[in-house]
C-alpha cells in the first residue's frame, strides 16, 4: 500500500544555457557542513566546501540505504583525501572521486562545482554524463 | 534419563551444576539438588559485602534453570547405598544413579566454658550475619577469635556495625595458614592502627556471662576483655556425618575420602569442595571446590578430567590491607631460599620463597602492597626472568616487575577459573581485543578480579593494538583529549586538530570532539564550528531514521505527563502526519518528519512548554520512573520526584555514550533500574545506588554502588560517578565496560566516588553544578537563531520543498516509510490508499 506520488517538484532554475544550476550564495555555504541542492531533472546533489575552500559536489543519495542524506555526512580526511561519511550507515566516500573508500565497487556520481557572480553553483548532469 | 542428585547447594554444589548443565548438551542427566539454607546458592566469598549495603538478592548466584530442581530448606538425613536412595527432612526418598556430596563445613567452636552463650556467634552463612547485625545493637565491644582470613572478615564486619574490636590468635601472627611471620607481624601493625586491637600469641580460656546471660568478658589466660558479642572463627569441619553413617570412607582428620576423579569409596556417590579429602588434604577455598565441581561434572559426560591438587593461593584486601599469599609461601620445599624486603616505613613487605639455586620462583607473601601479585602468581614452578630482589624492590616494582612476556604458555593467569595464559593468547589470536571482550570468552578476571592488570599485558604483549588513539587525526585517547581541552582551553575543533592531531578529522573523532567541547560547557552545540562537528542526529537535533527523515522526542521527565501536554503531542503528531509510538524510556517518538518540518515541528512544542529530549545525543535520556508512594501500595520512597529531579538535573549532559537511569519505588523494582547505567531503589532507610547497567548486545545488570543514601548524598554521589565516567572513559564506551576497564573495577569506582579516594570529588561536583547551571533547551536556542534555523531546509536552493525520495504508506492507521522510491520512478498506482495526511506535504514554518 503506497500513499500518492510525491507533489510536483518546483521549477529549479538554471543558468541561461541550462548547464549550472544556483545552489546558493557563496557565503553561505559553511566549511565542512554539506547541503543538498536540487536538481532540474529531479536528481539531487550534495555540495560541500572543504576546510582549504575546495567545492566538491556528489549525489545525494547513499547507495547503501537510497535515502538522501548524503548532504548530512561528516567531512573530513582519510590519509589526505577530502572524505564524507554517510550519516546513515558510515561508509566514507571521496569527495573527489565520489568513490567509497570502505568498499570500492560503489561510487557516488560527481558533479562539478565552480563559483560565478558570487554564486555556487552545480553542473546540473553529473560529470562523465553527456546528453 | 539418568538420575543425579546434589546434597548441598553452596557455591561449590552451584558450580557442579552449572558445569554439569554446561557441558550435558544431550539432556542425560536429570538433576536434583538438595539445599539446607531457605533460599537459592550465594556468594560466601562475598559474605562480607552483606555489611557494605549488598542484599541477599545481590549476593546470589545464577538461577540453575529449568532442568533442575531445587529443594531449598531440605536437608539430606540419610543415604541408602545399597538401594541407591536418598532420604530428605520432609520423609521424602530419592532414588539416584549418581549422587555428590556437596555439603561443605561447618565452622568450628571449641568447647571453651561459656562458648553458647546467646551473643556468641560464627560467620559462615546469611543467618549468622543477620544475627551478628542484632548483636551489634546492644553491643559496645566484641571479640573475634581466630585471627586467619575469616577472622579478620568478621572483625571488619563488627568494626562497620560501630563495635570496639579485638582479634585474639593463638598463633604468634594473624593469618598464619598463609603469610609468614615478617608480614604477619606487618599485617598486624596496620589492622592495629585502623583500630582494630591485636592480642596474638594468646589462647582464650573462658567467656564469662553477664547478668543477662550474654557475654561479659573473655578471658585470655591472665588478661581479660571486657565483650558484648563473640564471634569464633577459629577454622572449619568438614560435615561429613552423612557420609560416615552411610559407611564411606573418612580421612584421618575427618573429610569424605575421594580419589582423583573425585570419586569417593562407593563409585556412584562424589565429593566436592570443604566436605572431600583429597590426598590427605582438606581445602578450605573456594577455587579447589570449583575445580573438584569442574572434575565431577566432565566425568559425568564420560570424560577423564583429574583432580590432582589445587591452587591455594590468595590475594585479599583485609581491613583495606593487601595481603597476598602464593604458593610455597613457608618455604617447605628443602632448600627453599628467601628474598624478603621488609620495608616497615613503607608499609610493605614482600618475600619469595626461590629455589635452592635462585633459579625457580616456588611461593611468597605480600602484605601491604599486593600489587606484584598477578605477575608472581602465574610464575610460580617457572624459571625467574631475573634477579629475584629486583622483582619485589620498591624501584622495580612497576607493573609487578615481571612482564607478560615471561610467562610460560602453561602458567595459570587467572588461578579462581583455572585459565592459563596459552588460553588466553589464543582468544586474543581469535579476535578478543579488549579486556571485557577476553573476560567474555575466557572467564578470566570474573572471580577476584586481581589478574585484570596480568590481561590488559597480555593484549599489549600479543601486539593486539592497546593504541588508545581515537583515529588517524589524533593519536590521544577520548580521555586525554578531555584533559587537554580542560587543561588549554582550547574550544574549537580546528585549533585542537592544528596543535595536537593531524588532518582534518572524520566520523570519528568529530563528534568525540563535540563531545567533549559540549560537556565541559562549550555553549549550543550548533553554534559557529561546533556544528560542522556533530553527528547527524545532534546537528539537526532529531534522529535520522532509515528513509532520512527524522524522529521528534520530546523531554517527558520521569514519564510524568498532563492531559493537556499529552494532547498537544497528539496534536502535532495528528497535523504534521507522523507515526507515533510509546518509547521503551516512558515518552512518546514522533517518526516521519522532513528536515524542513522540525522548527514548525518544535516551535508547537516548545510553544506547550516541551524542551528537547537528547534522543539525539550521546547524552542523558531519560529516568525512568515507577510510581512511587504517591499511589503504590508498596511503594516506600517518592520514585517520580526524585526520577524527576534526576532527569532535570543531568538533562543535555553530554557523554561518552547515551546514558539511562531509573529509580523504582521499591524493591520490587518495577523501573527496572538495574538494567540502566545508574538506577536508584528505594529502601525504608533511603535510596540504594546501582552503576553499570545496560540493554543493547551485551545486557549486563547494574551493580550496588552504595546504599541507604539521603537524597542529598545520592545526587552527590550521581554527580562524582557520571562525571568521573565523563573524563576517563573512551569514545561510544558504555558505563559498564568502563568499569570494568578500570583498574580495580567497580571497588576503585567506590572509592573515589564513596571514599574520594582520589582527592578529586569536589572538583567533579564542581563540574556537574556549572552543568545544571548552564543548561538551556537547545530546541529553543534554534527557534531563536534565524542562522541556526536557516540550516533545517530540504534543498540549498529549494528550502522547503520536500524530498522527492520520501514517501509513506500506511499500516495499522499510521503513515510509515514507503521507500526511498528510485529517483524519477512514481509511485505505482493507489488503490485504497488512505493519503497521510500531511505526510508529504510542504508545511510552512
Amino acid at each position: 500500500m503506497t500513499a500518492p506520488a510525491p507533489t510536483a517538484l518546483p521549477a529549479v532554475p538554471t543558468t541561461p544555457d541550462g548547464q549550472w544550476v544556483p545552489a546558493c550564495p557563496a557565503e553561505r555555504l559553511l566549511p565542512e557542513r554539506g547541503v543538498a541542492v536540487l536538481l532540474p531533472c529531479g536528481g539531487q546533489a550534495a555540495l560541500f566546501r572543504t576546510h582549504d575552500g575546495t567545492l566538491y559536489a556528489l549525489d545525494n543519495i547513499d547507495p547503501f540505504s537510497g535515502a538522501a542524506v548524503m548532504s548530512r555526512g561528516i567531512v573530513g580526511d582519510r590519509a589526505g583525501e577530502p572524505t564524507v561519511a554517510s550519516p546513515m550507515l558510515k561508509q566514507v566516500f571521496s569527495l573527489r572521486t565520489g568513490v567509497c573508500l570502505d568498499d570500492p565497487q560503489v561510487r557516488l556520481a560527481t558533479h562539478r562545482v565552480r563559483e560565478h557572480d558570487g554564486a555556487v553553483q552545480v553542473s546540473a548532469r553529473p560529470a562523465g554524463e553527456s546528453r | 534419563m539418568r538420575q543425579l542428585v546434589v546434597i548441598g547447594n553452596g557455591m561449590v554444589g552451584h558450580r557442579l551444576v552449572e558445569a554439569i548443565r554446561d557441558r550435558d548438551t544431550d539432556g542425560r542427566w536429570n538433576i536434583v539438588v538438595l539445599g539446607e539454607e531457605p533460599r537459592p546458592a550465594y556468594d560466601r566469598v562475598a559474605l562480607s559485602s552483606y555489611f557494605d549495603g549488598a542484599t541477599e538478592e545481590d549476593l546470589r548466584l545464577g538461577d540453575l534453570g529449568d532442568r533442575v530442581t531445587l529443594r531449598s530448606g531440605e536437608r539430606a538425613t540419610d543415604i541408602d547405598r545399597s538401594a541407591k536412595k536418598v532420604t530428605t527432612s520432609t520423609g521424602d526418598v530419592l532414588g539416584y544413579d549418581t549422587l555428590v556430596l556437596a555439603t561443605g563445613s561447618y565452622p568450628f567452636v571449641p568447647p571453651l566454658p561459656g562458648h553458647d552463650l546467646p551473643g556468641c556467634h560464627v560467620y559462615r552463612t546469611i543467618e549468622d550475619l543477620d544475627a551478628i547485625t542484632d548483636s551489634a545493637r546492644a553491643a559496645t565491644t566484641g571479640v573475634v577469635i581466630g585471627g586467619g582470613l575469616l577472622g579478620l572478615e568478621a572483625a571488619n564486619a563488627l568494626r562497620l556495625l560501630g563495635v570496639d574490636t579485638h582479634v585474639v590468635e593463638l598463633a604468634p601472627w594473624l593469618m598464619p595458614a598463609q603469610i609468614d611471620e615478617g608480614g604477619g607481624a606487618l599485617l598486624g601493625r596496620l589492622i592495629d592502627e585502623l583500630g582494630v586491637t591485636v592480642h596474638t600469641g594468646t589462647g582464650t580460656s573462658r567467656i564469662e556471662a553477664g547478668d543477662d546471660g550474654r557475654p561479659a568478658a573473655v578471658r585470655l589466660g591472665e588478661e581479660r576483655i571486657d565483650a558484648d558479642m563473640v564471634v569464633f572463627s577459629v577454622g572449619i569441619r568438614p560435615r561429613d556425618e552423612i557420609a560416615r553413617a552411610a559407611g564411606l570412607e573418612i580421612g584421618e582428620r575427618g573429610g569424605v575420602v575421594i580419589d582423583d576423579a573425585c570419586r569417593t569409596s562407593d563409585p556412584d556417590i562424589y565429593a566436592v569442595g570443604e566436605v572431600a579429602c583429597h590426598a590427605g588434604t582438606v581445602y578450605g577455598l573456594i577455587a579447589p571446590g570449583n575445580a573438584m565441581a569442574e572434575v565431577v561434572a566432565d566425568r559425568l559426560v564420560g570424560g577423564t578430567a583429574a583432580f590432582t591438587g589445587a591452587d591455594t593461593s590468595t590475594k585479599l584486601k583485609l581491613l583495606g590491607v593487601d595481603v597476598a599469599s602464593f604458593g610455597d609461601a613457608h618455604g617447605r620445599t628443602e632448600g627453599a631460599l628467601d628474598v624478603v624486603v621488609n620495608d616497615a616505613a613503607g608499609r610493605r613487605y614482600a618475600k619469595l620463597v626461590v629455589s635452592d639455586d635462585a633459579s625457580t620462583l616456588l611461593g611468597g607473601v605480600l602484605v601491604g602492597d599486593a600489587s606484584a601479585y598477578a605477575a608472581l602468581r602465574p610464575l610460580v614452578g617457572h624459571e625467574l626472568p631475573g634477579d629475584p630482589l629486583a622483582l619485589i624492590s620498591p624501584a622495580g616494582a612497576e607493573g609487578g616487575g615481571v612482564g607478560a612476556g615471561a610467562l610460560p604458555d602453561d602458567a595459570q593467569i587467572c588461578s579462581c577459573n583455572a585459565v592459563t595464559k596459552g588460553d588466553l593468547t589464543h582468544a586474543i589470536a581469535g579476535g578478543a581485543c579488549d579486556v571485557a571482550a577476553l573476560k567474555g570468552c575466557t572467564t578470566a578476571g570474573t572471580s577476584c578480579g586481581s589478574c585484570v592488570p596480568m590481561l590488559k599485558q597480555l593484549l599489549e604483549a600479543s601486539g593486539v593494538e592497546q593504541s588508545s588513539a581515537l583515529c588517524e587525526h589524533f593519536t590521544h585517547s577520548r580521555a586525554e583529549l578531555l584533559e587537554i581541552v580542560r587543561a588549554t582551553g582550547i574550544g574549537t575543533f580546528s585549533e585542537l586538530i592544528d596543535r595536537h592531531g593531524t588532518g582534518r578529522g572524520c566520523d570519528i573523532c568529530k563528534p568525540a570532539v563535540a563531545s567533549i567541547l559540549a560537556s565541559l560547557g562549550g555553549g549550543h552545540i550548533l553554534e559557529g564550528e561546533q556544528a560542522a562537528l556533530q553527528d547527524t542526529n545532534d546537528h539537526f537535533l532529531a534522529n535520522l531514521q532509515r528513509n532520512g527523515t527524522y524522529s521528534v522526542v520530546p523531554r517527558i521527565p520521569g514519564g510524568e505527563i498532563t492531559p493537556d501536554k499529552l494532547i498537544v503531542i497528539g496534536e502535532v503528531a495528528r497535523d504534521f502526519g507522523l507515526y507515533t509510538k510509546i518509547t521503551g524510556g516512558q515518552r512518546i517518538d514522533l517518526f516521519g518528519a522532513r528536515v524542513e518540518q522540525l522548527p514548525a515541528i518544535w516551535a508547537r512544542l516548545v510553544d506547550a512548554g516541551f524542551e528537547s529530549g537528547h534522543a539525539y545525543g550521546k547524552a542523558l535520556r531519560t529516568v525512568k520512573s515507577c510510581v512511587g508512594t504517591t499511589w503504590c501500595r508498596y511503594g516506600v520512597q517518592d520514585s517520580v520526584r526524585m526520577a524527576i529531579d534526576l532527569e532535570l538535573r543531568y538533562r543535555g549532559l553530554r557523554s561518552p555514550h547515551k546514558i539511562k537511569a531509573a529509580v523504582s519505588g521499591c524493591a520490587r523494582e518495577c523501573a527496572e533500574a538495574r538494567g540502566k547505567d545508574f538506577g536508584v531503589i528505594a529502601t525504608d532507610k533511603g535510596w540504594n545506588l546501582y552503576v553499570g547497567g545496560n540493554g543493547g548486545f551485551t545486557p549486563r545488570h547494574a551493580e550496588l554502588l552504595a546504599s541507604d543514601l539521603d537524597d542529598a548524598t545520592l545526587i552527590r554521589y550521581i554527580d562524582r560517578f557520571l562525571m568521573f565516567y565523563i573524563r576517563t572513559a573512551d569514545r561510544l564506551q558504555r558505563t559498564s565496560t568502563w568499569i570494568e576497564n578500570l583498574e580495580g573495577g567497580l571497588d576503585h569506582l567506590r572509592a573515589v566516588v564513596v571514599d574520594d579516594s582520589l582527592g578529586i570529588a569536589a572538583d567533579l561536583e564542581r563540574d556537574m553544578a556549572a552543568h545544571v547551571a548552564a543548561y538551556a533547551d537547545e530546541w529553543r536556542g534554534v527557534l531563536e537563531d534565524p542562522d541556526k534555523l536557516a540550516r533545517f531546509a530540504s534543498f540549498a536552493n529549494a528550502p522547503q520543498a520536500p524530498d522527492p525520495t520520501i514517501s509513506f504508506a500506511t499500516e495499522r492507521d499510521q503513515p510509515v516509510p514507503a521507500g526511498p522510491v528510485a529517483l524519477g520512478m512514481p509511485a505505482p498506482p493507489v488503490g485504497d490508499a488512505r493519503p497521510a495526511p500531511n505526510g508529504s506535504a510542504p508545511v510552512e514554518v
